[in-house]
């Protein structure tokens, strides 16, 4: 199944993957079966002669009633097992641990009920269920995270929920299902699914693996700040190759000056980057549209300053 | 099957007058055919070519043909908004169904031939409010879905105003067709005589009426919230943006049957033809399209399974989902029967016929993992919508199209076509087709999103292929365009007005017909299907 079928890492993934399966077994008959008829009328009934024999027939209701019928009874057997593992889908127990979740163009927030929050990287543990309360804070949004065969559109003006309980330890890609403009195939987050150890570490505030914070001190700034800027949802908008995306690219930007919407103009500097990050709309840089959001709060002053060497590096 | 058949030597082709005003002011039925045929081959053209340069830029995961993500996305609305209400909802009704309707129930042209000129000019002007809005176009997808259509800084009002207009043009068409098939059958031509392809021109026409004007609303709707920030579908002003969605999917659901439906028809008249069989269950055919177009209008929901909806509408909606596959499947079954003990001949135009069944029936039964609630919840919005609706579109509508293009060229033309350039063609056509779409499946169970201008790098593999398939599939389709343009421009006619022995009315009257079709009307006596009848 695997390799048609995405790996399976929660709870909800068998009875999904169970119907999947019956319905192709369906399909691959009901289309196996047409086709080998319609080649072998085709072969054994191409026109040899002019002249050539043809039936007079114009209906048969038994064969025609028999091939309602199966069909409706193979139907009706997929709608009722599609229901009930929907059913499923749609309730989260009581005891699930609620997360909750902001879509915005284009990245992911996700706040725990700690009062932890965290950017573009879901952290989850295994075998725990989660509810997640999502609400959009723009336009319409999808959660998606394949492995776990779960899909919640995300709405302006309401909540919306979601549960699963993942089941393997690993990283999964959200994906972002529903188009929301230009950075909607950058909407990208990662769901981190932590054994019960390393998610207790991870609630105490060790932010990192042992192994990825060992990592973390080996590499420079501006290596670390190359991550984040995927990481946190940063490439959605400003580019590193010169492109236009929605913000100004960070190619060549440090030592540059630009023209803001109010007239006045201003040097790029370390201070104006880290003002930016924090404070978007403090300085705009004309042209451009008001959309960013704030990352105070979410952006450490070290994670800032490792993304400013690295749009440094960028010339 | 007739008496009073003309088979006059001495006629005055329906094409014999020339110059530009013969054209514009025409309101013969044939002519309007043509306009139209040419009008959505044009804008079939344009959005296949979008199509090839999107296939194109998902070679890779980055962005490298397109300059941004934001031209991709305008692409694929050009694309989605083009091929949907500009070729595929008139497409065969319009074209087909203009040129077709009179001739096959004994008419000498359709109920109002001047309002079916209006017709056309509505339909002219939605294209061109569409051409001017080219310049600067909308980048929300065919489905102009709130509250992004709203905020999105790209001209959303012009090409919504351009789908608006169409649908008065499909309101009219549909009008005409049902009154000229109440009213002008030629004596004889009871209901139970009817070719099918009049039987789904009927179905298609009930639901072009009662759904196009929910769509026309929907739009406006969607228009006065943009120009004049009303709220109806702006959760900061109170409005609802799932709203937004009833409406537009109440109109395209049924919709998807106005593109499908005359190509059931069209299948219906190539095989009994090529096979020289009596349709197979042909009360069973004609009823099933009533009872797709009445089920139609009551499965819309399915296209929101994700979005929030309650688990008893979802229930009901799956549950009527799965009904309208039945007499669907019960199509298959007839067209495929209806080969047994037959003398097949395999022209161009069966080819399209029978892999019409073939791919059609993939579309069909991929319809059911979409209908089954729990397998949707993983399936929607990803590659594997994008296939399925490609194998009902492409793989139905577009092949009943080809081969009704191929089928009655000689009628409507008074030309031949190279058989053998056509076959060719059409294995190209068929393998590219495939080669594009099939991948796309796996691609949708691995998780691929829909509307992606980049992607993660896991699906390069399917994508590449997808693409190698568009290539084939484009190639496939400019040989096809050329082999049947080229004898328009030369001379000869056919040899025989009725080549493939068709006991159907419109092969009864020379290639090309003239002005009115018929000196006299003629009575009939028999259904249009009784080959082989001893």
């Amino acid at each position: 199944m695997s390799t048609w079928i995405p790996e399976s890492a929660s709870n909800l993934a068998a009875s999904v993957d169970n119907i999947t399966l019956f319905v192709t077994i369906v399909s691959v008959f009901f289309f196996v079966l047409i086709s080998a008829v319609l080649v072998g009328f085709s072969i054994k009934y191409r026109r040899k002669s002019e002249d050539q024999e043809t039936a007079y027939i114009t209906h048969n209701s038994v064969i025609e009633t028999i091939w309602t019928i199966i069909p409706t009874i193979l139907l009706m057997v997929i709608f009722a097992w599609g229901w009930i593992a929907f059913k499923e889908l749609r309730n989260p127990p009581a005891e699930a641990i609620e997360v909750n979740v902001v879509a915005k163009q284009w990245l992911w927030e996700f706040e725990y009920f700690t009062g932890k929050k965290s950017l573009n990287e879901l952290f989850v543990q295994q075998n725990k269920p989660v509810r997640l309360i999502m609400r959009s804070d723009d336009v319409i949004h999808s959660f998606f995270v394949p492995q776990f065969r779960v899909k919640q559109d995300i709405l302006p003006g309401s909540y919306q929920q979601l549960w699963f309980t993942p089941t393997k330890v690993g990283t999964f890609d959200l994906l972002c299902a529903e188009y929301c403009g230009s950075g909607h195939s950058q909407m990208l987050a990662k769901v981190n699914v932590l054994s019960p150890e390393a998610f207790a570490r991870w609630e105490k505030g060790d932010e990192l693996e042992d192994g990825a914070s060992l990592a973390a001190i080996s590499v420079s700034p501006a290596e670390r700040g190359k991550e984040l800027h995927s990481q946190r949802g940063c490439l959605a908008c400003h580019s590193v190759d010169g492109k236009e995306v929605i913000g100004p690219t960070f190619k060549n930007l440090y030592g540059k000056t630009e023209s803001l919407a109010d007239g006045s103009s201003v040097l790029v500097d370390e201070n104006y980057l880290r003002e930016s990050i924090y404070e978007p709309q403090a300085k705009m840089v004309a042209g451009y549209p008001p959309t960013m959001p704030s990352f105070k709060g979410i952006l450490s002053e070290d994670e800032v300053t490792a993304l400013i060497e690295y749009i440094k590096t960028l010339k | 099957m007739a008496n009073g058949v003309m088979t006059q030597t001495e006629h005055i082709p329906y094409l014999a007058q020339k110059g530009l005003k013969s054209w514009i002011l025409t309101t013969d039925h044939k002519r309007i055919g043509i306009l139209y045929l040419v009008t959505i081959s044009f804008f079939f053209m344009i959005a296949g070519l979008t199509a090839l340069g999107m296939r194109y830029e998902l070679m890779t995961p980055e962005l490298d043909f397109f300059r941004t993500a934001t031209e991709y996305n305008v692409a694929f609305t050009l694309h989605g908004s083009l091929m949907v209400f500009f070729f595929i909802v008139p497409g065969i009704a319009a074209s087909f169904g203009n040129f077709l309707i009179p001739l096959m129930i004994g008419a000498r042209d359709v109920a109002f031939p001047r309002i079916n000129l209006l017709s056309f000019w509505i339909y002219l002007i939605g294209t061109a409010i569409l051409l001017s809005a080219l310049a600067q176009p909308a980048d929300t997808g065919w489905t102009f879905y709130t509250p992004y259509s709203i905020q999105t800084g790209t001209k959303v009002i012009m090409i919504t105003l351009g789908v608006f207009v169409l649908g008065f043009s499909s309101i009219l068409t549909g009008m005409n067709f049902i009154v000229t098939i109440h009213k002008l059958r030629a004596p004889g031509m009871t209901w139970s005589r009817l070719p099918l392809f009049i039987w789904a021109s009927y179905a298609t026409a009930i639901l072009q009426l009662l759904a196009t004007p929910v769509v026309g609303i929907t739009l406006l709707l969607l228009i006065a919230e943009r120009a004049f920030d009303i709220g109806f579908f702006d959760p900061a002003k109170g409005g609802d943006p799932i709203l937004f969605q009833n409406f537009f999917w109440f109109y395209s659901h049924p919709a998807v049957y106005i593109m499908v439906i005359p190509a059931f028809g069209i299948i219906s008249e190539i095989i009994p033809v090529f096979a020289r069989k009596p349709i197979f269950g042909y009360k069973a055919i004609a009823y099933s399209s009533f009872a797709i177009a009445i089920i139609s209008f009551f499965v819309w929901l399915h296209h929101m399974f994700v979005s929030g909806i309650s688990e008893t509408a979802a229930a009901i909606f799956s549950f009527l989902t799965m009904l309208v596959a039945i007499p669907t499947a019960i199509k298959v079954f007839n067209w495929t029967a209806t080969l047994y003990k037959g003398s097949i001949d395999f022209h161009s135009s069966m080819l399209y016929a029978l892999s019409f069944i073939v791919l059609f029936t993939v579309g069909g039964l991929t319809g059911v993992y979409l209908g089954a609630l729990a397998v949707d919840v993983h399936l929607h919005d990803t590659y594997f919508i994008v296939a399925h609706m490609h194998y009902v579109m492409i793989g139905g509508t577009v092949m009943g199209f080809f081969g009704a293009l191929h089928f009655w060229y000689q009628k409507w033309f008074g030309k031949v076509f190279n058989e053998l350039i056509a076959k060719i063609s059409w294995f190209l056509i068929f393998v590219g087709f495939n080669v594009t779409f099939f991948p796309q499946f796996f691609m949708g169970f691995q998780g691929m999103p829909r509307r992606y201008a980049t992607y993660p790098e896991e699906y390069i593999s399917y994508h590449v292929l997808s693409t190698y398939g568009s290539w084939i599939l484009g190639l496939g389709i400019l040989i096809m365009t050329v082999n049947l343009l080229i004898p328009l421009w030369k001379e000869g006619r056919p040899e025989s007005s009725n080549p493939y022995g068709s006991l159907s009315l419109e092969w009864q009257v020379p290639s090309p017909p003239p002005h009115e079709n018929f000196d006299e009307i003629p009575t009939v006596t028999d259904w249009t299907y009784a080959y082989g009848k001893k």
